[in-house]
């Protein structure tokens, strides 16, 4: 059965009130892809458990290796909402809805940053570190992906050819490991999680160094599958933007290095979606 | 120079010296031996373990060099670094390393020293020759790659799926990280040392100087030769037939070797001496003789003449008396050996006996006589009686009263003996060397020529006479060839 088919089969199957009844008690599946630091389990637990709290339904967070795969599954309507980056959101934008943009350094945006090892203090630009060793986060990443080769193409470069190799990690702390073990001579990294690894991970951080800083873009943003419920979307955006205003919320939130959530708009988001415009059919 | 002292050493401090050596030489040899040991052992350890490191890392490995995922390849070659303590133990990989199918690193743990795409052998050249080793084994076995000269072992595990080869894993062990395994070692072999050259040292010098003292006393010994002959006693060498029992007894033979030279030149010396004083004594005892007879006869002569003038008469008397006694002592002198005799007999030997008698009995000395001759030997009778009674009368006469006397006369093969004894006082030695001079003993009553003229006799005879003389005994013995019945 295509996509198509299974979507409309879903939608007619959420509009029994038997299986509604059903849906109601399952838990509520959050996605959770490395746009932060998702490595910290007992983080996880906590939060899972004030969520629960929040919304009165079991909560159940979905972890996998690449953006890819939880994009597949929100988008199979395997998962109700997922924490995701920008450009997929931009690219898959029809599907999903936009529920939550998270603020760090108070604003809702962030950066890429281009990072080299501590001990190269030559490199000045990107333009530097033609014929080297590149990494990326995730070929779906904004910051770790899509911005440096957009960048490069602004430099009438072709990314394809201009590093001798480069490679994924999948997550963009483990990129600050990379260039940080001098295993990839440059990478571009998520300015927020670069951020808080300073605050909780400085050993990390101090092995590398900020070479460039892009323009800001809109923050990852935390969306809903097409086809949540009202209720559904309202009671999860509810729990998150609320956050910042109880005490356990705002302990969430130090351990996550953010200033809250809030809703959003689109708009957020049109730069990315200008990159992905100039890069169509090269990447 | 420092060699040449440590040359002179004595044996008595060689011979511990070279036992210490000797325990250090089999220290040195038998802690080699155990480094040597502990090292196979370690690399037997070694490959055992990173043997089975090596096949699990190389099969993790497959997949990331299939797709191409250096980060998913650096995180497992990392994967035995992570969690442990960053010590240093020989069981842990110094450098993990993946090199693909095109020998280029793919990933290493030290991706400073090795960049992902470069070539390793430039950052080490132990790399081109790991290479040349390993280029042509296509299972994936692990291997111990030793690169001479090289501070690492190497284990090289080929990282194949479905018969095609990806790549190469490395890993790199230290062998500096044996190096504390082996100080370990050193130090209890050199403690272990210690205490046995303790132990042994005590034992090695004792046997040293057991060893030596022989020896020592032997140099010291020959060393006084020239000055002296050590007499035997002085000599404390243990006898044994080991080399140095043999040494002692060659040096008491060749002592009495030289002693017995000593004794044969001092004869000859005295032979010799006597021989001129022989020749000098008849000499001057001839050319008295001749005017002696011409005197005695001219006295005569006038006598005869019938002079009666009393005090011509009481005047020559006296001359005469005198030139007769000159006539005595000259005749003494001169030994006559040509006068005719006839053969010697048993009955000559007997008479004798019979005529020393009664000088024997006068000093009631006991007289021990043994004539085993029964039969005429053929020497002159005479000479032989006289020599007979010199040595018996002197034995009577140095016997003291009442001591002892023994005279045997035998023939022994081709030889007539004669054998005088008394117990009287002993001769000492210097008296001894010039016994048989003429008038070397001045006893009272006699003429001190009595042993003169027996050895007089005894040379024109071709015999010889000795003398020994100990306490308690003094012999002479006199042996005369059996020339004519020969």
């Amino acid at each position: 059965m295509d996509r198509r088919t299974f979507l409309a089969l879903s939608a007619a199957a959420s509009a029994l009130p038997l299986l509604a009844q059903a849906q109601t008690n399952a838990a509520v599946r959050i996605g959770l892809s490395p746009v932060f630091l998702d490595d910290q389990l007992s983080f996880l637990n906590d939060w899972r458990d004030y969520l629960q709290g929040r919304i009165g339904r079991a909560v159940r967070f979905v972890q996998r290796g690449s953006y890819r795969e939880i994009m597949d599954l929100l988008l199979d309507q395997k998962l109700d909402f997922a924490w995701i980056c920008g450009y997929p959101y931009v690219r898959h934008k029809a599907k999903l809805q936009l529920l939550a943009v998270p603020v760090s350094d108070g604003r809702p945006q962030y950066r890429s940053y281009l990072i080299v090892p501590a001990s190269d203090t030559q490199t000045g630009s990107i333009l530097d570190l033609r014929g080297k060793v590149f990494a990326y986060s995730d070929p779906d990443s904004n910051s770790g992906f899509l911005y440096p080769r957009y960048a490069l193409m602004q430099l009438k470069e072709n990314p394809d050819r201009f590093f001798a190799k480069t490679f994924f990690t999948w997550a963009h702390r483990k990129i600050v490991e990379a260039v940080g073990s001098n295993l990839a001579q440059g990478g571009a990294v998520d300015s927020y999680v670069w951020e808080t690894l300073r605050i909780y991970h400085p050993e990390l951080t101090e092995r590398t160094r900020i070479v460039e800083k892009s323009p800001y873009f809109g923050h990852t943003p935390v969306v809903a599958r097409d086809g949540v419920s009202r209720m559904e979307f309202d009671a999860m955006q509810e729990a998150l933007l609320g956050m910042s205003q109880s005490v356990a919320g705002k302990d969430l939130l130090k351990r996550l290095n953010l200033d809250g959530f809030v809703t959003g708009e689109d708009a957020l988001f049109d730069g990315i979606a200008r990159m992905m415009r100039a890069l169509n059919g090269k990447i | 120079m420092k060699m040449l002292r440590l040359h002179d050493l004595s044996f008595r401090y060689k011979i511990p010296l070279r036992g210490s050596v000797l325990v250090l030489i089999t220290a040195l040899l038998v802690t080699a031996s155990l480094i040597f040991r502990e090292y196979d052992e370690l690399r037997q350890d070694l490959a055992t373990t990173s043997g089975h490191l090596g096949r699990v890392l190389a099969n993790t490995l497959v997949a990331p060099l299939t797709h191409d995922d250096p980060w998913r390849a650096y995180e497992i070659i990392n994967s035995p670094f992570h969690g442990g303590p960053p010590e240093v133990s020989p069981q842990t990989a110094a450098l993990v390393m993946v090199l693909d199918a095109n020998q280029r690193v793919f990933v290493a743990t030290d991706p400073k020293q090795y960049p992902m795409l470069s070539d390793p052998s430039r950052a080490n050249t132990d790399f081109y020759e790991l290479w040349q080793a390993v280029a042509k084994y296509n299972d994936p076995d692990t291997r111990a790659v030793e690169v001479k000269g090289s501070e690492t072992i190497y284990m090289v595990t080929p990282i194949i799926s479905d018969g095609v080869r990806l790549g190469t894993l490395i890993m790199g062990y230290s062998k500096s990280a044996f190096l504390p395994r082996f100080f370990g070692i050193a130090k209890r072999a050199g403690l272990i040392t210690v205490a046995v050259l303790v132990l042994l040292l005590p034992a090695s010098w004792y046997w040293g100087q057991r060893f030596a003292k022989p020896l020592v006393d032997l140099a010291h010994n020959m060393g006084r030769i020239g000055k002296e002959i050590p007499v035997d006693e002085d000599i404390r060498i243990y006898e044994s037939k080991d080399e140095i029992g043999q040494l002692g007894a060659a040096f008491k033979g060749m002592l009495q070797g030289l002693r017995e030279k000593q004794a044969l030149e001092r004869e000859v010396m005295v032979s010799e001496r006597l021989a001129a004083v022989g020749r000098l004594a008849s000499g001057v005892a001839h050319e008295i003789n001749n005017p002696l007879g011409g005197m005695l006869n001219a006295i005569s002569t006038y006598r005869r003449h019938g002079n009666d003038d009393p005090l011509a008469a009481r005047t020559l008397s006296l001359v005469e008396r005198g030139l007769v006694q000159i006539k005595d002592t000259v005749s003494a002198l001169l030994v006559e050996s040509k006068m005719q005799s006839h053969h010697l007999t048993r009955q000559d030997i007997e008479d004798t006996h019979t005529l020393v008698q009664i000088d024997a009995n006068r000093k009631r000395v006991r007289f021990d006589w043994r004539n085993g001759i029964d039969e005429t030997l053929p020497l002159p009778s005479t000479l032989v009686r006289q020599v007979l009674i010199n040595l018996m009368l002197n034995a009577i006469q140095a016997a003291p009263r009442e001591g002892s006397v023994a005279c045997s006369v035998e023939r022994e093969g081709q030889a007539l003996r004669v054998r005088v004894g008394n117990n009287g006082d002993y001769i000492p030695q210097e008296r001894m060397e010039h016994l048989f001079e003429p008038f070397s003993t001045q006893r009272e009553g006699g003429h001190g020529l009595g042993l003169w003229v027996t050895y007089q006799i005894v040379q024109q005879l071709g015999g010889e006479i000795t003398a020994e003389s100990v306490p308690e005994e003094t012999r002479f013995t006199v042996t005369l060839p059996l020339a004519e019945a020969a």
